[in-house]
């Protein structure tokens, strides 16, 4: 579990996040909803000590991050941000990177850190591109090879900015079946989303994020039923029950 | 063994033999040339007695001109190599090399600055070139920490810094006589003027930054995956970033101390090795280190011979050489897209 408590931080002196407070628990979907430039980036930087706590805390599993060194954080909590680079190595060398938080001397991979490697591309069914070079791979290949990196960090919690940014529809609904499935493991996500639809339809928690701050969280049902979301974005999302279960759409306010 | 771990040891193995040929070639051929069993004899001290001085003069030929000049053919080969693909890997720019963003400049500024001095002990000219390659770093990453700037930028910033570094250095050669005439060799690259003395403090400098190296071969990919990545997997990306920085200038300063400010070598041999290896450290630095050992001797080698008794310095004989073959690739490789 991921819990914030009373959060600021910023920029320099530029602060940014005012008073954030949010609860992300084991097994669920937690998702950050909100505008550009409201701020939920920056505490995804902050959860991660890229950038420093102005005030508050944040603690991963009853520990905070303030007594944590950068290894010791990335064996809590995995991370995917949002533009990644196209690496010049194999999809399997970059799943095992995912294992150096755990790099002791003499700095090279232990038999248990590729037995662990495939084991995440296994889980996704990626094992067959283990020798492709990551510029040879599509977008949505490319994303899972990401997040069977994160799997090898074996973190109990997973963080994804906008991980739905370069893939297609069918690519995303993918996805989001696999990051159900992480969650059913019992791993903690928390997701930033610019996808409202898709966020109300994979998440657990929402929260919504304006100014820094969080104007509101609950459940996705609560925050339709909250009308936050056509305060901030100007549309409204409506919600319709089919023979394939609750789908939503836009509706202009 | 996997069949692809194979093919890597049998392609390095290849390109070791290849390059250790090359060497022995080079301590065989010039104006008074060996057999390989002369060779041997001489270096083990078997000469052929009845030849008397004849053999002293083939052995001291042997063991303080073509030895020390193939053994710093090899380093500043390695080591420059080496130099130009933790450079590009580390700022994420395949036109990062020592020669490009100042290092050697640096270097040399050093060297120059040691040489109006009149300081000329080894180690003190080893010293010198460290000492201008690290504040070259220093000065580069400190414009980019300051202004927080992109990888381009650094590497702009560099090819600014390398002009001014150079137009200091002929400054103090014109208004210096003694500087200018002890820099000459030095300026243009080569390994006519190579001693011992000069050889082993850059050679230990070489050999324990390429240790060193060899063992941080998963920190440099995992730099190479950009900040956030890096971050996310636990490392101090800044600390690392330095640390890299400090290692390729080491290298470059040191090969720059004795061989001069040869050009090209960090920027090609990188270029070519990644044809076989991609960016994967581990085997992209060790295939540097011996290809551009291999590469280097082979033009000092050729350099020496080819308008024998006169000697073409190697760093131009490596331009002509190394440009058509660097235009080659780029034009063979879909226009240089591979290396965007």
């Amino acid at each position: 579990m991921i819990e914030m408590k009373n959060v600021a931080a910023g920029y320099g002196k530029n602060q940014v996040l005012h008073g954030v407070n949010l609860r992300a628990k084991q097994g669920k979907i937690t998702t950050l909803i909100g505008s550009n430039g409201s701020g939920k980036s920056t505490l995804l930087h902050t959860m991660l000590k890229v950038i420093p706590l102005m005030d508050g805390d944040i603690m991963v599993d009853g520990m905070s991050i303030k007594s944590m060194a950068q290894p010791e954080l990335a064996r809590k909590i995995a991370y995917l941000p949002q533009g990644k680079n196209v690496p010049d190595i194999s999809a399997g060398r970059l799943v095992l990177h995912g294992r150096f938080p755990y790099l002791s001397y003499p700095r090279k991979y232990k038999k248990q850190d590729f037995h662990i490697a495939e084991e995440a591309m296994e889980k996704l069914g990626i094992s067959n591109f283990k020798d492709k070079q990551m510029a040879e791979l599509s977008g949505g290949m490319r994303q899972k090879v990401y997040i069977a990196m994160a799997l090898a960090q074996q973190a109990p919690a997973i963080v994804m900015d906008e991980p739905t940014t370069y893939l297609d529809i069918g690519q995303q609904l993918k996805f989001a079946g696999m990051i159900k499935g992480l969650s059913q493991d019992g791993k903690t996500v928390i997701l930033v989303l610019h996808d409202i639809l898709l966020a109300l339809k994979i998440s657990d928690w929402i929260a919504v994020m304006w100014n820094g701050k969080i104007v509101e969280e609950g459940t996705p049902g609560e925050i339709l039923d909250s009308c936050v979301i056509p305060r901030i974005y100007g549309v409204d999302v409506k919600e319709a029950r089919t023979d394939f279960g609750v789908q939503y759409f836009y509706e202009e306010a | 063994m996997g069949n692809k771990k194979r093919g890597w040891y049998l392609l390095l193995g290849s390109v070791f033999l290849l390059s250790l040929s090359i060497a022995v070639l080079s301590l065989c051929l010039g104006t008074i040339c060996f057999s390989p069993g002369e060779l041997v004899k001489l270096l083990w001290g078997k000469g052929n007695s009845a030849a008397g001085s004849a053999d002293v003069m083939s052995r001291g030929i042997l063991l303080y001109a073509r030895l020390p000049r193939t053994f710093a053919s090899l380093l500043a080969g390695g080591a420059l190599a080496v130099s130009g693909a933790v450079l590009q890997n580390v700022l994420a720019n395949k036109l990062a090399a020592p020669g490009i963003i100042g290092i050697n400049a640096g270097a040399g500024l050093g060297v120059t600055v040691c040489c109006g001095l009149g300081i000329l002990s080894g180690f003190a000219v080893s010293f010198a070139a460290f000492a201008g390659s690290l504040i070259t770093v220093i000065l580069i990453t400190l414009f980019s920490s300051r202004t927080n700037a992109s990888k381009t930028t650094v590497i702009l910033g560099g090819v600014a810094l390398n002009s001014i570094l150079n137009a200091i250095c002929e400054s103090i050669t014109v208004l210096d006589t003694d500087a200018a005439m002890l820099n000459i060799d030095f300026r243009v690259g080569g390994f006519s003027a190579v001693s011992y003395v000069r050889l082993i403090p850059a050679a230990v400098l070489i050999l324990a930054a390429l240790a060193v190296l060899f063992t941080l071969c998963n920190e440099l990919d995992v730099v190479t995956l950009g900040d956030e990545t890096a971050r996310g997997v636990g490392m101090q990306v800044g600390k690392y970033r330095i640390i890299f920085l400090l290692l390729a200038a080491m290298l470059a300063g040191a090969a720059v101390s004795f061989a001069g400010l040869l050009g090209f070598i960090g920027l090609i041999v990188p270029h070519f090795v990644r044809r076989f290896t991609g960016n994967e450290s581990g085997k992209l630095l060790p295939l540097c280190a011996v290809a551009g050992a291999g590469f280097v001797t082979l033009c000092d080698m050729v350099s020496r011979l080819l308008f024998a008794p006169y000697e073409l310095p190697v760093g131009i004989l490596m331009s002509v050489i190394g440009g058509p073959v660097f235009l080659f690739l780029l034009v063979r490789y879909k226009g240089g897209h591979r290396y965007d």
